[in-house]
């Protein structure tokens, strides 16, 4: 899986940290331009694309792509 | 940014005025995800009233009708009346649809017209500051209720279904699943359908009614004390009743029943209009 | 867009007795109105009535909504939905839709509310006349904004001016009020009217600042009620956008009354002393005028002059007009607002004296006071909700002339 957070858009709120099943993100030591510290997939190859990240992100800021093998 | 959002949202507008972690933006995803899915994106037009969750279509590259406060069904009506094979969908708050706009949702409720509601309810108000709502829990310290609010809250969900309303269902943001295809069986339903779903507001809710400003920590929170409703269960005390709560296609609806009477009254003898009285060389009244 | 081309009512058409609400009603039809929501309330009740039935025949939709608020906000959810759409009420419905005239203002809705006005305040005299909600339809919502209003005076007027309050709507993107009073509402004359549907269309572009497509129709519009830009943003929060959005929804109208107002005058050519007269006072005030001047009556006002006379008879020898010596004449304003204030100052430039008698405590002399300074300018106020007579107008007139002289 390839995932991307907008950093123009996300607002620092760790919910996708709090509900991702696979414990995919951490936090990074980015800023989103909010100011606060921005999410990273530090564990994406875990990412089973369940895609609650992007469904209970509320700035639509992530993006799960499927890679094709 | 995500890819379905961005076919949907106005970019120019964002980032969207929703503190960190709301509850609002899971509800627009979720209303996104549910129209794109049916496919019935040129026939549909949102309005609002005002409050926070009003401004969830506001964000919407479509038509949108940003109203009044607690007017939002009385706009809505009229446009549902004017385009009635268009669908219209409706944003409201606890405020907005329960304290001001409350006679308007008794009326839709009772005409059962083909409107779809998404109540946002994070029991207070939160655009203003933090004021209580009819649907802030008893005892929540509020801004107008510095010792504690000592009303019983407004079922929103419950009430809807007692004024009329046909299909009702309730959720929370931590259920997002769900709540899409809740919204979808809404607008598919022919009726008044209204979805309340259970939001956090961490920035005034978090402080006067959940304890704390994590959204996590809320959303969390709204998981664990709900539900899911299925008829016959035992039901727990205290605890967020959530799911499908009526889904009613026998009773009729308002534009269907007021069609069928004109089609009625157009072909049997046509009704004289009172007090007119046309003198000359005119047609007769009577057609 | 295209502009809008204002086509004069056709000739001929067909006689008929009318009351007043039912011809505002039937005009409001023909000029393509295909959505009314209302709420009954005297005396503007005989207009809802009557849309119950012929809006259905007409093919539009009829709705009466649970309150006032929610049938201005339907006319205005109706509008973006496409179709033409009016409401009708009085003094108290008519301040419970303020709020909602604000937004049709804001978000450039056209739409046609009337008022039949009664005695207020609050629920005030039901059945009896007034002009008492003269400034309420200007200033009624809180805000700067502009609308336009129109006072009609007679059975004819409530049809021909309800049309052209559609077509003011339209060009203008504005609400229109049609300010009626339980007089004009509920007299009954013989009146002209058209069969069919007058087709109009709307939008300058020019004028108007808010999105204008209807819904539906791919436009993606945003109709926001906080003042907003071009694609319907806000702009609330910035000092400057919010002054130019209020400069350009006041400036659409105020800029272009010569294309709005509507003032008539009659025996003005030479007269010293005008009377100036809105919506049902008009008619006594014509008729004080034609008195003053002599001038043979029609047969329904002969009775009228018989009693007039006798009274005289009784003064001064037979025949003699004790107010041949005042030389009046009458302007009447069909558009109170915008206020046509060039328009009355040329007819008024020559008046040692305006007279405004309202079926009020004083109110729109006020306008006429501000922008006359070569005029004395006296109210003739009347409340209690009879309409004024000509004989007790000329009265009035004499005796004040009379006392300043």
């Amino acid at each position: 899986m390839k995932i991307s957070i907008d950093n123009s858009f996300c607002k620092g709120c760790e919910i996708c940290l709090a509900v991702c099943p696979k414990n995919v993100y951490g936090i990074s030591k980015k800023r989103n331009s909010y100011g606060s510290a921005m999410p990273e997939a530090i564990m994406e190859s875990e990412c089973i694309a369940c895609r609650l990240c992007e469904r209970l992100c509320p700035d639509a800021a992530i993006n799960v792509e499927e890679e094709r093998k | 940014m995500n890819r379905l959002m961005e076919r949907y949202l106005r970019r120019d507008a964002l980032p969207t005025l929703f503190c960190p972690g709301c509850g609002n933006g899971i509800v627009q995803y979720a209303a996104i995800a549910a129209i794109d899915n049916l496919g019935i994106r040129p026939d549909t037009a949102c309005v609002s009233g005002i409050g926070c969750s009003s401004w969830i279509p506001c964000y919407f590259n479509m038509d949108v009708m940003h109203t009044t406060h607690g007017r939002a069904l009385a706009f809505a009506q009229g446009l549902k009346l004017a385009q009635p094979d268009k669908k219209v969908l409706v944003f409201t708050g606890d405020g907005d649809c329960l304290a001001i706009g409350g006679n308007h949702l008794l009326h839709a409720c009772k005409r059962n017209i083909d409107i779809t509601v998404i109540l946002v309810n994070n029991h207070i108000y939160g655009m203003t500051g933090g004021q209580k709502s009819p649907a802030t829990p008893e005892s929540a310290v509020t801004k107008t209720s510095p010792w504690g609010a000592y009303d019983e809250p407004i079922q929103g969900a419950e009430t809807a279904m007692s004024l009329g309303a046909t299909y009702v269902a309730r959720w929370t943001t931590a259920h997002p699943v769900q709540l899409q295809k809740s919204i979808e069986a809404g607008i598919k339903h022919k009726g008044f359908s209204l979805i309340e779903v259970i939001s956090q507001c961490p920035t005034q809710s978090g402080k006067s009614v959940y304890g704390s400003k994590d959204p996590a920590f809320i959303m969390n929170y709204l998981k664990e004390s709900s539900y899911v409703y299925k008829e016959g269960m035992d039901e727990p005390q205290g605890k967020i009743k959530c799911g499908v709560l009526i889904h009613d296609n026998d009773r009729s609806e308002y534009i269907e029943r007021m069609e069928a009477r004109m089609n009625q009254f157009r072909s049997a003898k046509p009704v004289k209009v009172k007090n007119s009285k046309e003198i000359e060389n005119t047609r007769s009244v009577e057609r | 867009m295209e502009s809008q081309t204002v086509e004069p009512l056709p000739r001929g058409g067909r006689k008929v007795i009318l009351q007043g609400n039912e011809a505002c009603a039937r005009a409001a039809v023909y000029a393509g109105c295909r959505f009314f929501a209302g709420y009954p309330i005297t005396p503007s009740t005989e207009i809802i009535e009557y849309l119950s039935a012929e809006m259905i025949n007409a093919g539009g939709t009829f709705i009466q909504m649970e309150d006032e608020i929610a049938s201005a906000c339907a006319i205005v959810g109706a509008r973006w939905g496409g179709k033409k759409a009016m409401t009708a009420t009085s003094g108290p419905g008519f301040t419970l839709m303020q709020e909602t005239i604000g937004f049709a203002a804001v978000t450039e809705t056209p739409v046609v509310i009337v008022n039949v006005q009664r005695g207020g305040p609050s629920t005030g005299q039901p059945t009896m006349s007034s002009q008492q909600d003269i400034y309420q339809v200007k200033y009624g919502s809180h805000g700067d904004y502009e609308i336009i209003a129109l006072t009609p005076s007679s059975v004819q007027e409530m049809y021909d001016f309800t049309i052209r309050a559609f077509e003011l709507s339209e060009k203008f993107r504005t609400p229109v009020i049609l300010l009626a009073d339980e007089v004009v509402g509920h007299m009954r004359e013989k009146i002209t009217i058209y069969d069919g549907e007058r087709k109009i269309r709307g939008g300058h572009r020019n004028y108007v600042v808010s999105p204008q497509e209807d819904f539906y129709t791919g436009g993606n519009c945003l109709v926001e009620g906080q003042l907003h830009d071009e694609e319907g943003m806000r702009v609330g929060h910035l000092a400057e956008k919010s002054g130019e959005f209020i400069r350009s929804i006041s400036g659409k109208i105020l800029n272009h009354i010569d294309e709005i107002q509507d003032v008539e005058s009659y025996f003005m050519e030479n007269a010293d002393i005008a009377i100036l007269a809105y919506g049902s006072v008009s008619r006594p005030a014509l008729n004080a005028v034609k008195l003053a001047k002599g001038i043979k009556l029609s047969a329904d006002e002969k009775e009228g002059k018989l009693r007039f006379l006798k009274k005289i008879l009784r003064r001064k020898s037979a025949g003699e007009n004790p107010y041949s010596h005042l030389n009046v004449g009458l302007i009447k304003v069909n558009t109170v607002w915008p206020f046509p204030e060039k328009e009355i100052q040329r007819l008024a430039a020559k008046c040692r004296y305006v007279f405004v008698p309202e079926m009020n405590a004083g109110k729109y002399y006020k306008e006429i006071e501000r922008c006359l300074w070569g005029s004395t300018v006296i109210s003739l106020p009347k409340i209690g909700g009879e309409i004024h007579s000509p004989s007790e107008l000329m009265e009035s007139i004499a005796g004040e002339v009379r006392d300043n002289e």
